[in-house]
Parts: C-alpha cells; structure tokens; sequence
C-alpha cells in the first residue's frame, strides 16, 4: 500500500556481484514483532481472564514503534506496505490474539488517513504525531438504533463556522478508553440523507466519553469493546475529504479484510504448533509408531496452508487494486472488476474466518483433554474462544447474502460475445 | 425511457431520495447510490429494455445520472436494431 520499507542493512547499488551476497537479513521489524509476540503471549492468559487491555503488549509495541509502521516514512513511520503488517499481525496473533487484532484494527485507521487524508496539511501532521507518540487510533462506526450496518450513521456532524461536534452513542468502541484518537462515523449535515457519511478523526483530549456497558464476551477479552456515549469537538478540518462510502469501499473494507485474516491465521498457525508439539511428544513415548491423531495433524496443516496461500492471494488482489486506482479515474474504472475485488475480500473474510475455527476444532481432537484444559503447554480453549468472533465481525451470513448479489455482475466470458 | 429509468431506479437502487425529485442529470452516487445497488440497476436494465451491458460500458459514470444510463440504452438498443 505505501513504499516497500527500505533496509538500511541493503547494499546501496553495490558493484559487487549479486551472487551468494542476495541473502538480505531479516527485516528488522519482524524481528520487533516477534519480540512483541512474546511479551504478548506471556500476558495474554492474564489479558483474557482478566479482560483488560494489553498494556505490557502495548508498551512492547510503542517501544519497537511498532504503531507507526504503516504511516509514510515522509511522515515519520517505517512506510511498510499492507503485505508487511499482515505479517506483523500474524505474528502477534501467534502470542495474543486479543493484542493482534488490537493492533490490526489500529492500522486499519491509519490506511484510512493515509489513503485518503494523505493532501491535507492537518492529518499529515497528525500521522507525524502518531509516529512520534506512537499514538494508538480506534473507530467507532457503529452505531445505537442503526446497528451492525456501518453504511449509515443516525448522528450527525454539527458544523458551527470552523469547528464541530459529534455526539455519537456507539454500542462498541473497541478498546476506546485506551485510543488516543478514534474515527467516528456521522452523517455529513443534519440535513443529510444516513448514506451520506463522512469519517472525523476525534482527538481524545477533545472527547468525552461515557461508558455505556461492560465488555464480558466469549473471547477477545482484551479488546475491551465496550459501549459509550461518544461526544467530541474540534476542527472542521479534521473530517476527511473524502466520502465516508468510497473510503470504505477502497480501504476500510479491504484492509480490515485481510489484517482480521491475518490475524486469524495466526492464532490457527499457534494452535497448530501446540498439535505438532503435542503429538511429537505422543510418538516420543512410544517409539515407532504413528499416534492416532496423525491424520487429523495432516488435515490441520494442510488447511493452514490453504489459508496463508488464500492470505497472500487477496494481499495482492489488494496490491493491484490499489495501483488500478493510482492509475485511472474513478469513474471509468470498470466495475466488473471493482466488483470482482469486493467480493474477493468478502470471500477471503468468510473463508479463513470459518476454516480458522476449523483448524483450531482439529487441534483440539489431536490434543484431547490436554487441549481442553487451561494452562498446559497444549491450551486451546482461547483460541476457539476468541476465533468464535471471527464470523460474526461482521456476520458472514451477511457478507454471503452481499457476495451473492455482487456475483450477480459477474458475466463469464462467453466466445463470441462482447 | 426516463420514466421507466426512474420506476427502476425507485424499485431496485433503495436510494436515500424519490427519484422523482432528481434531475436527470443529478449525480446518483451523491444521492446514496451504493455499488451493491448498482449491480441490481444493471440487471433490472437489461431486463426492461431487453439489452445486455458489455463488459467496456460497466463503470461507474455509466449510472452516475439518469441521462448517461438513457444514453447508454440507447446506443445499445441502436447498436441492436442495426
């Protein structure tokens, strides 16, 4: 989505010959990921039992400035592109899915301010404070009375000369007491029809905000999505130019997309780990003979593969769809394939949501009571908890019912036939 | 032709507006046309005036108003009788 990171650890145009030398070294933010991962799995037992925020995760995160790996360089951030924080996303997933999911619904905010924020002076300056105060950015797009549907607000934004005010009562915010920021959702006049959207970065010192419930869920405990009465202020400014409907339509849909499925398939790969590690230890204890659990061991890992190779499809079905907008107008765009992508995400999203859980049911079968029981090197149970989210942000039957109609304009290509 | 365009509009696109109330040159997408919506404009098109849009006609300009949508039924209806 942005510029490759540049590896400072890169030859600059060396003469040398290429051969032997092309190895690059890891990347080092993948290395801060993989520290971040461990600090996050070493919590995250307390972050779920405890349903708080991960703030030892958090503080690992702010330190690697981890938050800011997105943002432009130009604006103070590594400039990693969307395939990259996938990958970072995935390897948080592996030590706490609750911190990963966190921190993939952070960069969705920041693509969104990227992408169509990026000519105007105040969220530029904005991103160069998020880099510097590895700021943490969350969203509030639901909204009371109109529930899960995003695509039309109830609230509106009162415009009085150059300021605003936005009064929102959003059933979730996740992890909105911890935001320095969040980007609220509102009809763009009081006047204006609830497609009519705009999406306002509000600035936690200019928000009030008044919890409204509690967060007691299923899994993802440590997102702490709780209800509030949202009521910010500040500068007109601070409402992104673009239409709330196209934003969502280019980034905030594709984007969640694919970092939700990076995270789910992290939180199936460390469940597969505990399998193998489990039934390593099953075939140790009695030598020469393949543990009965094998063939499911197989199915888990096959299916996994399914899902990173899925993964890697839509991240470039991504990438392209991205440099197809650079390059064209809008308007001309053929919609065969503007569809083609929509529903190419959805996919993606209902796909690696069910199969996740499905990985996760089979590693449990492998590692019986030992998977069943909490805190055992083969611990499962917050796994499938927190994977049970996967369908229902965002229910896939309604993503299935939306996949249907787009299919709908998509015409095989028939011989002699325009 | 503009008014069956407007029945259409009324039946399948669920915009936030009466189409009666739009101009025919008002822009669709500002009156809440969504690209879901648009999917189902196409097919009720090619049901009502017995055309098929091609692949190349598909964009977004071709129902950003209810003038391009009649300007594009009636080349294909031409391009049909020739």
């Amino acid at each position: 989505m942005n510029a490759p990171l540049l590896d400072p650890a890169a030859p600059a145009a060396s003469p040398a010959p290429a051969a032997l030398t092309a190895i690059e070294p890891e990347p080092g933010w993948r290395a801060a990921a993989q520290r971040c991962a461990a600090v996050a799995a070493q919590f995250a037992d307390a972050v779920d039992s405890e349903a708080r925020f991960p703030v030892e995760a958090f503080a690992a995160l702010k330190h690697e400035r981890l938050l800011s790996a997105m943002v432009p360089t130009a604006c103070g951030g590594a400039g990693l592109s969307l395939a990259d924080v996938g990958a970072i996303c995935e390897t948080l997933a592996q030590g706490c899915a609750s911190t990963a999911m966190i921190y993939a619904m952070h960069q969705i905010q920041v693509a969104c301010i990227d992408e169509h924020g990026g000519a105007s002076p105040w969220h530029r300056q904005l991103l160069a404070q998020l880099s510097e105060h590895q700021w943490l950015f969350a969203s509030a797009t639901s909204e009371e009375t109109i529930g899960g549907n995003m695509r039309t607000s109830a609230c509106a934004v009162e415009l009085d000369g150059a300021r605003f005010r936005i009064e929102k009562l959003a059933p979730t915010i996740s992890y909105g007491a911890h935001a320095d920021a969040i980007l609220v959702t509102a009809r763009r006049t009081a006047e204006s029809a609830a497609a009519d959207q705009v999406l306002i970065v509000a600035l936690r010192e200019k928000t009030l905000l008044e919890h409204r419930g509690v967060w007691d869920s299923m899994g993802m405990r440590g997102t702490c999505s709780e209800g509030f009465r949202l009521v910010a202020t500040g500068l007109a400014e601070q409402i992104l130019p673009t239409p709330f409907a196209d934003i969502a339509d280019q980034t905030m849909l594709p984007v969640s997309h694919t970092l939700w499925a990076s995270v789910w398939t992290g939180v199936a790969a460390d469940a597969v780990n505990r399998a193998k590690a489990f039934f390593r230890a099953q075939a140790r204890s009695k030598p020469g003979s393949v543990p009965p659990a094998g063939m499911r061991l197989a199915q888990a890992v096959g299916l996994l593969q399914m899902m990173q190779a899925r993964l890697q499809v839509a991240l470039d079905a991504a990438r392209a769809a991205h440099a197809a907008r650079l390059n064209e107008s809008q308007a001309d765009a053929p919609l065969a394939a503007m569809l083609g992508f929509a529903s190419d995400m959805n996919t993606l999203k209902t796909s690696i949501s069910s199969t996740a859980l499905d990985v996760v049911q089979e590693v449990l079968m492998i590692c019986g009571m030992a998977g069943y029981k909490n805190g055992t090197p083969y611990s499962v149970g917050r796994h499938l908890r927190d994977l049970y989210s996967a369908p229902l942000m965002i229910n896939n039957d309604r993503i299935a019912q939306n996949t249907a109609s787009l299919l709908l304009a998509q015409r095989p290509a028939a011989p002699g036939r325009a | 032709m503009k008014t069956a365009l407007r029945r259409i509009l009324s039946e399948s696109a669920r915009l936030d507006v009466s189409p009666d109330s739009l101009a025919d040159d008002a822009d669709l997408y500002a009156a809440g046309l969504s690209s879901l919506a648009t999917v189902h404009l196409m097919l009720a098109i090619e049901d009502e005036f017995g055309v098929e849009i091609p692949d190349r006609m598909l964009t977004r300009r071709l129902f950003s108003s209810i003038d391009s949508m009649a300007a594009a039924v009636t080349e294909l209806q031409q391009a049909k009788a020739a």
